[in-house]
């Protein structure tokens, strides 16, 4: 087990390695300002203590060799102080721009993953990896290890300083060492498991507060006020129980050290307090030992936290590097050209199709449709309409057979080009946060304003648009409450119609549209479909009625095709369908 | 901040011994340097072992006495930040719950989640850091000037510049860095917006081909983050050195003007030592004090918020304390001349509505968004109260009610269709806490729900996660509405409830629903608000509302003839033929 993380720990670091080599030379100079800082800022007690020396009574100052001293001093400390900004400089610098290349990455391969990643996966989640985690690693990695250098460097830099000046109290230290290690390593075992169950405890709060308080209007409906307050209490009570036990022996580590660290400092003043009446040193250098021994056991007590710090920071960085591992979408073939207006003409030649290779979903379908074909999809909630524009659009690839495009197979066309000669309005509408007019301008950011409202005219949104506070210029908010679902509607259209595309694949609203938008939404895709291929996903039954062809859709899987009247005499599923759905209401 | 400093009131105890603790332990972390001079002004100058013996055993018991006075205040700041924090959640989760509808509309709820989670949790921290630490640093600033003084006045003279310099660098630090480090927290919600807004609209930005701008307008960002993060560091990177090199010319100071009075026999070495050691300490305690500001003004911001939500008070007043007796009439519930605003806006979203709804009916609402629908049904439980005109209830106006007697007699099944994470069963008894797996099964029946309860592992024990999240959305809606049926109401109102339900479950529960409201005994009048005129179409009576207004009452049939926006809808949504047909 321990092994195995190990390993993976190894690996993420080897990873990590890649992306500071642009760095290196910044790096080089971070840890040796970092050393230079820790070797000065260990010399000044030294020079502290010589000071202090030369100041031994009254009539006894040697005022000369003060005077020089000081001088070292003051060098000593003007070095130590530009060693240190330049370190911090230098530590930003390479932090910053290592998270901003990962950052930057993680958003390219976000723009190059398969749309089946983005399917599987939660926004929250990649958001968090992108966002959090980069953040969290480069914090804890760049800081956790520029700590770990200079703690490492101060305690063998202080032994060392130590056993140049007197390698008996040296000793003494070194061995009273474990002692502070012990503690702070005992309570921080035991503090783990408090904050654990703290951490648990708050996770039942968060939890039962996001569901009461998020839906306190159906509390407040079902008069659920009072046991909700029960249940509350209950909680509130237990995190206040174990959220003092965390609280006060977390608290408890520094205390502890401190005691310890005095016990140390009492030691060196017994001892060296006897080795100054012997003759063996004097004073000022006793002076030195005693700031050693002040600041020793620091690094110390740093260096753990570091290490946990370091742990996370690794974890995060693997979260990362995983998401950045994930295959990409395969590229376009090398001589796949670009399609580049579509005559219409759609062919699935034998396709079958699944997401997952245990649950088979389309199975050897052909469909065959010229151009400005209208094609219904119907069909009962959750029957897979959403997989046939996945393919369509090539969102997704097929397992077998061939999809035509005026009759070249798309895997042999870019991307891109292929999905220009689609225009997509979904349900789910998605606009971006900018303005109105950015928004219809998507897919062509250099269309005039005319056009723009050319457009907008044709998906009859000028309307709306008009009215709004800054008409075209009015300001998309991420959430859209500026607008109603319908509205977002007829924009979505309107950015279709700025493009022209040869080939249409639109989803009809099933609901909570307002009804008198709804007709809006009906009449602009009419005139957007107009001499177009259109696969419409169908719920009226006008739409199914005019359409060229219907595909009736069944657990995933095309089972019926052809018109209303063909459909209605094969007597099958779509017949039943329009049965229980249109005819008795 | 006085109002949320009164939930201390039960830790008075805690809050001053604390401190008090704290303070204790500074004191004797001061005499430790008077200590060490000691050892070398007697003890070392005269040799006199048994004095360095009797100084270490003080040092030691410093330490002890210290260690204990720490783990006390520890403790005491614990228990009564983490008393505080309790006794404030508890205040504002009842808080929460007295708010009315119109209130919540306007701060929202994840709002008040955040409010009651991380910001109680950052004022907690805050009175933790305060009791703990907040006297702890001015005490040792100020002692350590004072002990500064009693030694020496000519050197100490030194300490009454160094202090204010220290503190004033300090300050300019964070003052040019703390607006620079809200940018870059505003630059940070860019960055998370961008990730977000690409994760979700992933197939439009491929559609469009549009990868290559997107991609460009993250960098874009991205570098401007990374541009005002350096601004920031390159600020921060001084506060380290700045201060130790004013620390160290101090210590320079000392030595040297202390080596003067020294050598004038007014001061010892081993005080100059003391003094040296002071000046240390006095830096440690101002960058403590430093990071201490830092938290304290984000527990204070947290606590600005929270006592906002304070402030706001329920507008809607449960006073009737008489339970009504309500004698049996035919009519259910009657609107008259009902008119009602939103908070902060200006246009009514419902005028002059009037009708009456009677025992066993079936009233469908219908119209466009925004025109009114969920409001007028929102007046019944008096989750609103209206502007003006009256709603009454079996014949008494709604207001004088106690609530829960007029909720009780309501079933309410919203828009959203939310789950509570427990089993099904719990669920269900959201609507009556004591109901029998007999009344469950025949909610969930009408409901249309039984079937795929029953398929479920554990049946009325299978689990519900959050949000009912391993559920389907017909699932969930069918859930909701067995859930108000359980408390067998006489009003049922469903919001648009059967809008993921596909067309044959929803007729089959409005058969049943219908059949439920005829039964004898109960008389249930049910309210069906709904987009789809064929959800309505059979209802006894349907309200057609436009832009707030009622334009139009009756039976399908009369409306077709009577009123043009019904026909409108009716034609837009179903063929000549489904018009037509009864």
């Amino acid at each position: 087990m321990k092994k195995k993380k190990d390993a993976i720990q190894k690996d993420t670091v080897r990873r990590l390695l890649v992306y500071l080599r642009p760095y290196a030379l910044q790096i080089i100079a971070m840890l040796l300002c970092a050393a230079v800082t820790v070797g000065f800022t260990l010399y000044a007690p030294v020079l502290i203590g010589q000071g202090v020396d030369q100041i031994a009574g009254a009539d006894q100052v040697n005022f000369d060799r003060l005077w020089q001293i000081l001088l070292y001093l003051t060098a000593t400390v003007a070095v130590t102080a530009l060693a240190q900004w330049l370190m911090n400089l230098l530590t930003n610098q390479v932090t910053y721009h290592v998270v901003e290349d990962i950052r930057s990455q993680a958003f390219v391969h976000l723009e190059q993953v398969p749309i089946g990643y983005v399917d599987q996966n939660q926004p929250g989640d990649i958001l968090s990896r992108i966002v959090t985690d980069v953040g969290q690693f480069s914090d804890g990695l760049l800081m956790g290890f520029t700590q770990l250098f200079t703690g490492v460097a101060s305690i063998l830099g202080t032994i060392g300083f130590m056993i140049s000046i007197n390698g008996k109290i040296a000793l003494l230290v070194i061995l009273l060492t474990p002692v502070s290690l012990f503690v702070a390593s005992f309570i921080a075992s035991r503090t783990f498991h408090m904050f654990q169950v703290q951490s648990e405890k708050r996770a039942d709060m968060t939890s039962l507060v996001e569901e009461l308080v998020g839906n306190q209007r159906v509390v407040q409906a079902f008069s659920y006020e009072e046991r909700g307050m029960k249940r509350f209490d209950q909680v509130n009570e237990e995190l206040r129980v174990w959220g003092i036990k965390a609280l006060f022996f977390s608290a408890i580590t520094n205390p502890s050290t401190r005691f310890v660290n005095g016990l140390v400092y009492t030691g060196v003043s017994i001892l060296g307090a006897f080795i100054v009446i012997g003759g063996g040193m004097s004073v000022g250098q006793l002076i030195s030992f005693l700031n050693y021994a002040n600041q020793y056991t620091k690094p110390f007590n740093e260096i753990s936290g570091v290490i946990t710090e370091l742990e996370n920071a690794l974890a995060c960085a693997r979260r990362i590097f995983d998401f950045l591992e994930t295959p990409a979408e395969e590229p376009d073939a090398p001589d796949a050209q670009v399609l580049q207006e579509a005559d219409g003409s759609v062919d699935l030649e034998r396709v079958s199709f699944s997401y997952v290779p245990q649950t088979p979903l389309l199975q050897d379908i052909t469909i065959r449709v010229k151009p400005g074909q209208r094609i219904a999809v119907v069909g009962p909630t959750g029957c897979g309409k959403t997989t046939l524009i996945n393919l369509l659009m090539r969102f997704y690839d097929v397992d077998k057979g061939e999809i035509r495009i005026s009759g070249r197979p798309v895997k042999q066309l870019t991307r891109d080009s292929l999905r220009r000669n689609f225009g997509m309005v979904l349900q789910e509408t998605w606009l971006k946060s900018g303005t109105i007019a950015e928004n219809i301008a998507y897919g062509k950011p250099d269309a005039s304003r005319q056009e723009i409202e050319q457009a907008a005219r044709q998906a009859y949104a000028h309307g709306f648009i008009q009215r709004m506070k800054d008409g075209y210029d009015t300001w998309i908010a991420e959430d859209g409450e500026n607008i109603s679902q319908g509205q977002k509607q007829l924009l979505c259209i309107a950015r279709v119609m700025l493009m022209r595309p040869p080939m249409l694949i639109l989803d009809e609203a099933t609901s909570s549209i307002d009804t008198r938008t709804e007709v809006r939404v009906q009449q602009a895709f009419e005139k957007l479909m107009q001499g177009r291929t259109s696969f419409v996903v169908a719920h009226r039954l006008s739409t199914i009625q005019t359409a060229d062809r219907i595909l009736v859709m069944k657990d995933g899987n095309i089972i019926e095709q052809g018109t209303h009247e063909e459909l209605l005499a094969m007597d099958g599923f779509y017949s039943q369908l329009y049965q229980s759905q249109f005819a008795h209401l | 901040m006085r109002r949320l400093l009164r939930y201390l009131r039960g830790y008075v105890k805690e809050s001053i011994l604390a401190p008090l603790f704290k303070m204790l332990e500074a004191s004797f972390e001061l005499i430790v340097p008077l200590v060490t001079a000691q050892i070398i002004d007697v003890g070392i100058r005269e040799q006199d072992a048994p004095f360095i013996w009797k100084m270490c055993l003080v040092m030691v018991a410093l330490g002890v006495v210290g260690l204990a006075c720490s783990l006390t205040a520890q403790y005491f700041s614990a228990k009564a930040a983490m008393g505080f924090s309790t006794a404030l959640r508890k205040d504002l989760f009842a808080h929460i719950s007295s708010l009315s509808y119109q209130e919540l509309d306007v701060i929202g709820t994840p709002a008040l989640i955040t409010r009651i989670t991380s910001d109680v949790n950052q004022a907690q921290t805050g009175v933790n850091l305060v009791l703990r630490l907040f006297l702890r640093s001015p005490f040792i600033v100020a002692g350590a000037l004072i002990m500064a003084f009693t030694i020496d006045v000519p050197t100490a003279l030194i300490f009454l510049a160094a202090v204010p310099l220290i503190s004033f660098v300090i300050y300019l630090i964070m003052h040019w860095t703390v607006p620079i480090y809200q940018d870059v927290q505003k630059m940070l919600d860019q960055v998370s917006r961008l990730t977000r807004e690409n994760h979700v609209g992933a197939r439009v930005v491929r559609a469009f081909g549009r990868q290559p701008e997107e991609i460009e307008d993250f960098q874009q960002a991205n570098r401007e983050f990374t541009r005002i993060q350096m601004s920031a560091g390159r600020i921060s990177a001084l506060l380290n050195p700045a201060t130790y090199v004013i620390m160290n010319l101090s210590i320079v100071a000392i030595l040297w003007v202390g080596g003067r009075q020294v050598d004038m026999g007014r001061l010892t070495q081993g005080e100059v030592t003391a003094l040296v050691n002071y000046m240390t300490q006095i830096l440690l305690a101002l960058l403590a004090l430093a990071n201490l500001i830092v938290a304290v003004t984000k527990a204070a911001a947290s606590g600005t918020r929270l006592n906002e939500v304070f402030a706001t008070s329920a507008s809607l007043k449960d006073e009737a304390e008489q339970e009504i007796q309500t004698v049996s009439s035919d009519s259910r519930v009657t609107f008259s001349n009902v008119s009602f605003s939103y908070a902060h806006s200006s246009a009514p979203a419902l005028s002059d509505i009037s009708f009456s709804a009677k025992k066993g009916e079936v009233i469908g609402i219908i119209g466009g968004t925004g025109s009114g629908k969920s409001t007028l049904v929102n007046l019944i439980p008096r989750f609103y109260d209206a502007s003006s005109g009256t709603v009454e209830v079996d014949g008494h106006p709604v207001g004088r009610y106690p609530l829960q007697q007029l909720r009780n007699k309501i079933g309410v099944v919203p828009q959203r269709a939310v789950l509570f994470q427990g089993t099904i069963q719990e669920n269900m008894r959201w609507g009556k806490e004591d109901a029998s797996k007999e009344e469950i099964y025949q909610a969930l029946d009408t409901a249309q729900a039984r079937e795929f309860v029953e398929k479920k592992e554990g049946k009325l024990e299978a689990k519900v996660s959050q949000g009912g999240r391993n559920l389907s959305g017909g699932q969930r809606q069918r859930l909701t509405i067995a859930r108000a049926l359980v408390r067998s109401p006489e009003i049922l109102i469903l919001d648009d409830s059967a809008s993921a339900l596909d067309y044959a479950t929803d007729a089959a529960l409005r058969r049943s629903l219908s059949e439920q409201s005829k039964k004898n005994g109960q008389e249930m009048t049910v309210f069906l608000v709904s987009q789809r005129a064929a959800s309505i179409k059979q209802a006894d009576q349907i309200l057609v509302l436009d832009e707030g207004r009622l334009v139009g009452a009756g039976t399908h049939k009369e409306l077709l003839e009577r009123c043009p926006i019904y026909k409108e809808i009716c034609l837009s949504q179903l063929s000549e033929k489904e018009v037509s047909a009864v």
